[in-house]
Formats: structure tokens, C-alpha cells, sequence
């Protein structure tokens, strides 16, 4: 017995169609162009030596982009899945008659769409993965999502090029015309529902970075809870520090051009003290508000005779991983609300927070607000 | 039609066009600038997301499709439709949270949830909805004239 091999015209449902198809890029490329946009700010953090620095204000810049970063890649998903749908038929499609060249056209759209769609289901799927901190691959995810990126946007950009006269058509008619009169749902239906899933997709999961949320997002990879109301990424055991942290021989040691100055946390806490409101923002989505008290970095630096317009590295007491040590712009590094904090919401930092110090400054990802602070240094 | 298009627009497409093949050719030379285990890996989860749902998805849901019209009567697929819409497309999103894969046992803060009440829930939430507008649709026919009476339960719509 053979398997019927199915063609383009086996598939009869009304609803598939360009009208409805349409439609339903629109939305979705809203969010890949809302979801890329936002990726390159994240990535801009990354970049070693970026043409222009990120500004720091608003100080909860990272936050929003990058919570709109997750969820309009959450968003996307229902889209995605029903816009498949909708042209699942055209995979079966017969070769074009009309000689080579319609052959090498059409080879070349097909092409083109096979790498749209490989391009868009990876950058979704290792997107929500990387979100709920599940890494089930062997490659680098930064630098193969950003790639991915890359591919994924210049694909649609194209795949919108190709299709533009379809496009300009299929809006030039309500989306239910021609839609022969049946039992079941018309395309309008099919749109709301890919609209209202995409939106339920959201709010499951937008409790951990929108707190008014919290309740109803009962998908969402944090409640927003942790020690001193505050989530955790990367846990002082995961760091491998929770001995060192606690070590009462523990010293910060700053160092400049005057030479270097090195200071236990009972001496930190002698220093002036001073309050900052500032969002932890990490690149998995979540975020939160939080009340951090210590000492201005800007203070520390003029002990040790830094430049104004000197880059300072912030070294942790973590002794691998490549979020060890980051550097900060003189923006940054002198910015009045950037702080070594020694307290959150008004007790000792948690030693998962960071204890016995960590580096906080506005607008900046979580993974460079380092924690377990061990030495600062001018570059 | 591509023949028939303004000249305009011909020139608009190319140079979209254009950009999207630059955007994406610089997306392919990062990629091949991973190392070599990391790009075939790579490689194979791009692969694998397109055979995944061209050869597993889809088809699953073109039977499944057809299962449900077979079993359910023709006033209900409105409903049923909308409702599997959101009920599948969002358990896709919550996979991760679903399989716990990311737990770790030094951070509490992580997948903090009891994610099985909550899609228990939603999935309540979505099967109630879908029962109460199934039950209030009282066998109209979708359209203009559509007050008829019993739906045909294998409405075979004419080609297009």
C-alpha cells in the first residue's frame, strides 16, 4: 500500500488564504521587529568596544527593553504557529511550469522560506528556553541567537519584499470574503483567536517583570520572590564563593594610579552611605525593583586618584565564568546612583544578593551588576 | 500579477529585498564564525525546528482537525477551534516551565511555581469557556443567512 502523497489542493479549508495569512504577518512581524530591535539593545550591553556607549538613564531602560524583549518573543509563538497553519498547504505545491528561470525562482522563494522558518522557530525556541534557564544545547547561546537574529529578521524583511503585491492584495479585501458560507469558525475567528493566545501567552508570563501581574502569570519562570524579595540568577553555591564570601580575612582592594587602597566590609560600612532605587534587570526577562544602600563607586575611584573618563573593572570573588568581571563606562562607574551596595531593603545584602558586596548602576543587564565583589580596578 | 505591478513597486521590492539578503548573509557569517562542534549543533536544532513542525505538527493537527469535525457537531467547531488555539499554542510556551528542565536545587528562586496547577487552570479556564459559548452557539451557521437549523456535519466547502 502506497501513502497518499498529499498536494497543495488536498488541503480544502476556505480559511487558509492569503487574506488571513496576511493578517496574521502583520502581527507577527510586529513582534519579530519589536523582539529584534530590543535584542540588539541587550547585545549592545555585550560589545566590547561599541561605536557610542549605552546612556544611563532611564535607569530602568534595561528592564523595559528587555522585558518586551521575552514577551514579544512569547507573543510570537501562538502567531507563528497559527501563520504555519495557514500556509502549511504551499510546502506541497507542484514546481511552476514555464521554463528555468520560474524554476529557479521558485527554488529561490523556497529557499528563502525554508530559512525563515528554520530561522524564526530556533530564535523562538532557544529564546524561551534560554528564559527559563534551560540550555539543552551544546552551542553558545549568545552568540548563536544573535547570529540567528541576523538571519531571522533579513529573511522576513525579504520574504515581506517578495510578497508585497500579495500583500497589498489580500488587505484590499475584508478578511471573510469569498469565504463560502459553512459551519465552523470564519478567518476573522482564526485571527482573534491567534490574537487572544498570543495575549494569554503574555500575561501567563509577563508576573516577572510587570509585579501587578504576579498573580496571573502562572507560567512565568519566577514569582518574584526570593531572599529580601528579590530573585536570584546565579546562587553564591553556584558561584562557587559561598566560602570565600564568608571569610572574615575578606578585603576589597581598589586600585588606581595613587596606588591601592584595601578595605574590609566593617570599613566599607564606616564610609558614607548612600540609597539608590534601582531596578535588577536580568537578560532571561525577569526583573525587579529593589531599595540598595552602600557606598558610591565614584567616592571609592577618587580614593585612588581614577581619571574621570578612566573604564573601570569590577572583579568578583568568583573564581570562573565569563560574567566574573565586568567593565563599566565612566558614564557608569561615576554615575551618583551607582553603588557597591552592602544592604537591600534595609538589611545585609542576602549572601546569594551578593554579601559581602555587589556592584549595582542604572540601567545595565542583571549578569553586570556583579556580585561577591572582590577588587576594583581602573583599565 | 508581478508583471502587471507599478514600476514603483518593483523597485521598493528589490531594495527591501536587498537588505533582507544583506541582513541575513551578515546573520550567516556570525553563524559560521562559531566553532565547528558549535555550528553543527547549531545546524541541527535550525533543522530540527522545521522537520518538527512540518513533519510532526502540522500533520498531527490536519488529523486532528479532521478527527474532531468528525466527532463533534458542526455548531461547536467555533468554539472548540478558539479554544484549542489558545489552549495548545500557549502550553507550547510554557514547555520549559512545564518539564522543570532549568531547576537547579542551590536556587529556590528559579521555577518557583507549582506550574501544573497553573496550566490545570488555564486549561480549566479554557474548556469552561469553550463548553459555555459551544452550548449558547445553538447550531447557527456562521454568515449572513446562517439561522438554518442542522448544520451538516461534513460540510465539504467547494473549491476555491
Amino acid at each position: 500500500m502506497r501513502l497518499p502523497v498529499p498536494r497543495d489542493t488536498s488541503f480544502t479549508s476556505p480559511l487558509r488564504d492569503e487574506r488571513l495569512t496576511a493578517r496574521l504577518g502583520v502581527w507577527l512581524g510586529a513582534c519579530f521587529g519589536l523582539c529584534f530591535l530590543t535584542g540588539l539593545v541587550s547585545h549592545w550591553y555585550y560589545l566590547p568596544d561599541p561605536w557610542f556607549l549605552p546612556p544611563t538613564r532611564p535607569v530602568w531602560g534595561y528592564r523595559l527593553t528587555q522585558g518586551l524583549h521575552v514577551l514579544s518573543g512569547i507573543a510570537a509563538i501562538p502567531l507563528l504557529l497559527v501563520k504555519l497553519w495557514s500556509v502549511y498547504p504551499r510546502l506541497f505545491a507542484g514546481l511552476p511550469r514555464g521554463g528555468v528561470r520560474a524554476l529557479l525562482l521558485s527554488g529561490l522563494e523556497r529557499l528563502s522560506i525554508a530559512v525563515l522558518v528554520a530561522a524564526s522557530v530556533f530564535q523562538l525556541v532557544v529564546g524561551l528556553a534560554n528564559s527559563a534557564q534551560w540550555y539543552p544545547w551544546a552551542f553558545s547561546f549568545r552568540a548563536t541567537h544573535y547570529a540567528g537574529a541576523w538571519i531571522a529578521i533579513g529573511a522576513l524583511v525579504l520574504h515581506v519584499a517578495v510578497k508585497l503585491p500579495v500583500i497589498r492584495r489580500a488587505f484590499g479585501s475584508p478578511v471573510d470574503t469569498d469565504l463560502p458560507e459553512r459551519a465552523g469558525p470564519g478567518r476573522r475567528t482564526v485571527l482573534g483567536a491567534a490574537l487572544l493566545a498570543a495575549g494569554v501567552a503574555v500575561l501567563a508570563n509577563a508576573g516577572g517583570t510587570v509585579p501587578l501581574l504576579r498573580r496571573v502569570s502562572v507560567l512565568a519562570v519566577r514569582t518574584g520572590e526570593g531572599p529580601q524579595g528579590v530573585p536570584v540568577n546565579k546562587s553564591a553555591a553556584a558561584a562557587g564563593v559561598e566560602e570565600s564570601a564568608r571569610d572574615t580575612g575578606y578585603r576589597l582592594t581598589v586600585t588606581g594610579p595613587d596606588g591601592e587602597v584595601s578595605l574590609s566590609r566593617d570599613e566599607l560600612a564606616g564610609l558614607e552611605q548612600h540609597t539608590s532605587e534601582l531596578p535588577i534587570a536580568c537578560v532571561e526577562g525577569w526583573s525587579a525593583g529593589a531599595t540598595w544602600s552602600g557606598v558610591r563607586l565614584a567616592e571609592l575611584l577618587d580614593r585612588v586618584g581614577a581619571p574621570q573618563d578612566a573604564q573601570v573593572r569590577v572583579v568578583s570573588l568568583q573564581e570562573s565564568g565569563s560574567f566574573r568581571s565586568t567593565v563599566l563606562p565612566p558614564a557608569f562607574a561615576r554615575d551618583d546612583l551607582t553603588l557597591l551596595a552592602l544592604r537591600l531593603h534595609g538589611e545585609d545584602l542576602d549572601l546569594d544578593h551578593g554579601f559581602p558586596c555587589r556592584l549595582i548602576a542604572p540601567n545595565r543587564p542583571g549578569v553586570m551588576q556583579t556580585k561577591w565583589v572582590s577588587r576594583v580596578e581602573v583599565v | 500579477m508581478a508583471r502587471t505591478a507599478p514600476s514603483g513597486e518593483r523597485v521598493l521590492q528589490g531594495v527591501v529585498g536587498a537588505v533582507g539578503v544583506a541582513a541575513a548573509a551578515y546573520g550567516g557569517l556570525l553563524l559560521l564564525d562559531l566553532d565547528g562542534p558549535d555550528l553543527l549543533d547549531a545546524l541541527l536544532w535550525l533543522a530540527g525546528g522545521v522537520v518538527l513542525h512540518d513533519a510532526v505538527v502540522a500533520p498531527l493537527t490536519v488529523l486532528a482537525t479532521l478527527a474532531l469535525r468528525r466527532v463533534l457537531p458542526s455548531r461547536t467547531w467555533t468554539a472548540v477551534t478558539v479554544g484549542l488555539v489558545v489552549l495548545l499554542t500557549v502550553t507550547a510556551t510554557a514547555v520549559p516551565v512545564l518539564g522543570r528542565f532549568g531547576a537547579r536545587p542551590d536556587n529556590p528562586t528559579l521555577l518557583d511555581r507549582d506550574y501544573t496547577s497553573g496550566w490545570l487552570l488555564l486549561a480549566g479556564v479554557v474548556v469552561v469557556g469553550t463548553l459555555v459559548w459551544s452550548l449558547r452557539a445553538r447550531g447557527r451557521v456562521r454568515g449572513a443567512g446562517g439561522a438554518a437549523g442542522p448544520a451538516s456535519r461534513r460540510s465539504s466547502p467547494p473549491p476555491r
